[in-house]
């Protein structure tokens, strides 16, 4: 990598209850680019993101964001860090007792003190953007699913962050919305140089627009690269997973014991 | 036999050690929501909408038990006192017991179903929705943005109701005692205001109201903060504050009393 | 922004509301009378009973409230009951030889202090005693009184 790190993960290891979700995960995501992060449903992406953002505490091992420790900072100090991240929650989470309009303004009203009409620009501007300018009135009771991610899409990209973390932003998006998702992701990350981290099980898209991408499955990471090196890759896993086989070395299931003594009891 | 034996201490064991960690649940929630409470007169506009939705929503249930207790007490007394020839004293009964008792208490254990239950539901839908960590990861604190303005807007809102709920109720009792039993209109205030002491029955009536207050806002928070995030999850914290609040109101009414009245 | 609008108008009714009650409480319902009591002097009577007086019972002159009941002990030299009385400034004109009995108001009433006025030239001061204090009636006094007075004049016959 010739860009500079702005993510690092280094030897990172945690545990919910007895399941190992990470054992020494070391992952550096580079400034500026796209990063896709995939893997099968329930490795843990979302988990990593909300590492990443100091919403957990690792058992062991660190996460240095701008060469700082997120685990070590005090309070305010993670909440100036955070004022540089956006993130997309892969629920959306809405405030639900404001409408359309005042969410996406919620993150401008709360850190800066831009005056009325300027408020009102940037978020139908944002709004524009995820093609939702006509929905400004609706509550988020009122939007269906795809839209109420859309809607978060503009939120987290409210206030021009730094990073901002992509958690399956093509969910529920029809094939045409789903093009202008992924370009738009695309277009934020070239015109702002934000630093994008997506996570998707959508292969094609992804890869289409990441500059780097890795694959976790059980707890580690099982490939990374460029999309072409990945594609190029012979390791069964990524084979596997990239090409959605339902035969071969990646888990479908969640770890159980055996399925035939299980249903002979 | 032994088996019985087992299984009871089991249980017994079980309650305590859950009792004891939700306190210290409690106690933990409680201390780190001290330090912030400053933070609720940063932003009015907030603390304005909490007083609004604990205060003025529970006005119309407040208003309308305030006038049928009082009008009750009113006839209640009348007919013990009416024996005794002494039935202008129904005023003072009235307002005395709806100062000291029945206001801040009554009041106290509306509001925990009425405005309790509902900031319960509420932080606990918030959490399950992961509204609460969107707030934390738009570098919002949630403590400062949820907890504290519901916090100080119940402990502001829930005295007044209650004076709102007493004044009702001397009214109630008025319109009872003069306007349809008879009782002279002039002996009933006259009365009433030579009994009844500002310091000793108004401001401690108060004094109970505001530690009512404290209480059922905090165990509503808490309860709302430690639910597991699911429609069950919600739905039995839901039920535990108006239960926790409640019993609680009623033994904190008793000590403050015996403080008070002794 | 019409929304929040009416919710301040709301919260601002219901903080009228509320100082409605308070002002109907404190003025109408009972005795409020600013938050520092009026300006008083302290005068003190001993009793040789006073039957159910209560701290803060009113002190009246011809039914006047002039003052307060402040305290109620009992003095160590003289093993009657002190009562302390919180008067009132503006009636400072209480000639020396006032004197102060226990009354009960109707039947069954409270009890209170009554001042009778003398016709001293000097006034009670903070700290003065009244001398002339006559004690409460307790019911049971009475009849036992009028008893042993019905059976001296059945013996007298
Ligand atoms: N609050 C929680 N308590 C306990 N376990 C949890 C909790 N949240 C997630 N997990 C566990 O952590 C694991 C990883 O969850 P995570 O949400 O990170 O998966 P994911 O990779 O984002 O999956 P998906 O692609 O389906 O969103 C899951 O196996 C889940 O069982
Ligand atoms: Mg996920």
């Amino acid at each position: 990598m010739t860009t500079e790190t702005v993510i690092r993960i280094e030897n990172l290891r945690f545990q919910r209850g007895d399941r190992v979700i990470f054992d020494d995960v070391t992952l550096d995501i580079p400034e500026g680019k796209i990063t896709a992060i995939m893997g099968p449903s329930g490795t843990g992406k979302t988990t990593l993101l909300k590492l990443i953002a100091g919403q957990l505490v690792p058992d062991s091992g660190s996460v240095t964001v701008y060469d700082k420790n997120v685990h070590k900072l005090s309070r305010s100090q993670l909440y100036v860090l955070r004022s540089r991240m956006g993130m997309l929650f892969q629920s959306g989470a809405l405030l639900t007792d404001l409408n359309v309009f005042e969410n996406v303004a919620f993150p401008i009203r709360e850190h800066t003190d831009l005056p009325e009409d300027l408020i009102e620009l940037i978020v139908k501007l944002k709004l524009q953007a995820v093609g939702l300018r006509g929905a400004l009135e609706l509550m988020p009771s009122e939007l269906s699913g795809g839209m109420s991610r859309r809607v978060a899409l503009a939120r987290a990209i409210a206030l021009d962050p730094d990073m901002v973390f992509y958690d399956e932003p093509f969910v529920g998006q029809d094939p045409i919305t789903m093009g202008i998702l992924v370009s738009l992701i695309k277009k934020l990350n070239q015109s702002l140089k934000l630093t994008s981290v997506v996570v998707s099980h959508d292969v094609k898209e992804v890869l289409s627009i990441a500059d780097f991408a890795c694959v976790i499955s059980e707890g580690r990471i099982v490939a990374q690269g460029t999309p072409e090196e990945l594609l190029a890759s012979d390791s069964e896993y990524v084979k596997q997973f990239l090409r959605g086989l339902p035969d071969g070395p990646v888990p479908f299931h969640y770890p159980a014991t055996d399925y035939i003594e299980d249903l002979s009891c | 036999m032994l088996n019985y034996f087992h299984s009871l201490l089991f249980t017994m064991g079980k309650v305590t050690l859950g009792v004891a960690s939700s306190v210290g649940r409690g106690a933990l929630f409680v201390a780190s929501l001290v330090p912030a409470l400053p933070y609720a007169f940063t932003r009015i506009d907030l603390l304005v909408k909490q007083v609004y939705f604990s205060g003025v929503l529970s006005l119309p249930i407040i208003l309308t038990a305030g006038l049928f207790v009082g009008m009750v007490l009113s006839l209640q007394g009348y007919n013990v006192l009416v024996d005794y020839n002494s039935e202008e004293a129904v005023g003072t009964m009235t307002a005395l017991s709806l100062l000291r008792e029945l206001g801040p208490v009554v009041t106290a254990l509306l509001f925990a179903g009425r405005a309790g239950s509902a900031l319960t539901a509420e932080i606990g839908l918030m959490r399950s929705t992961e509204q609460t960590s969107a707030l934390e990861m738009m570098a919002v604190d949630p403590l400062k943005f949820i907890f504290v303005p519901r916090l100080v807007g119940a402990i502001i809102a829930l005295p007044m109701l209650s004076m709102m709920f007493i004044g009702m109720g001397i009214f109630g009792g008025y319109l009872v005692a003069v306007g349809w039993l008879g009782v002279d209109d002039g002996a009933f205030w006259s009365q009433m205001h030579a009994h009844v002491d500002w310091k000793d029955d108004v401001v401690n009536g108060m004094i109970k109201s505001v530690a009512f207050a404290v209480l059922v806002s905090i165990i509503a928070l808490f309860q709302g903060q430690d639910a597991i995030p699911t429609s069950e999850g919600v739905s039995r914290a839901t039920t535990r504050t108006v239960v926790h609040a409640s019993l609680g109101v009623l033994g904190l009414d008793f000590v403050l009393t015996a403080l008070m009245f002794n | 922004m019409f929304r929040r609008s009416s919710i301040e108008i709301w919260v601002g009714a219901f903080v009228l509301m509320t100082l409605v009650a308070l002002i109907f409480v404190a003025f109408k319902v009972s005795n409020f009378q600013g938050f520092q009591d009026k300006p008083t002097y302290q005068v003190s009577a001993l009793f040789s009973n006073i039957g159910g007086l209560k701290v803060r019972a009113p002190v009246k002159i011809s039914g006047v409230v002039v003052g307060r009941v402040d305290s109620i002990s009992v003095d160590q030299k003289t093993y009657r009951a002190k009562v302390v009385m919180d008067i009132y400034k503006e009636y400072n004109k209480l000639s020396l030889d006032t004197s102060a009995s226990i009354l009960t108001s109707g039947l069954l009433g409270d009890q209170y202090i009554g001042l009778t006025p003398g016709a001293d030239d000097e006034y009670l001061k903070n700290g003065d005693q009244i001398d002339i204090a006559q004690s409460a009636l307790v019911l049971e006094e009475l009849i036992g009184q009028f008893l042993t007075k019905l059976g001296d004049s059945g013996n007298k016959k």
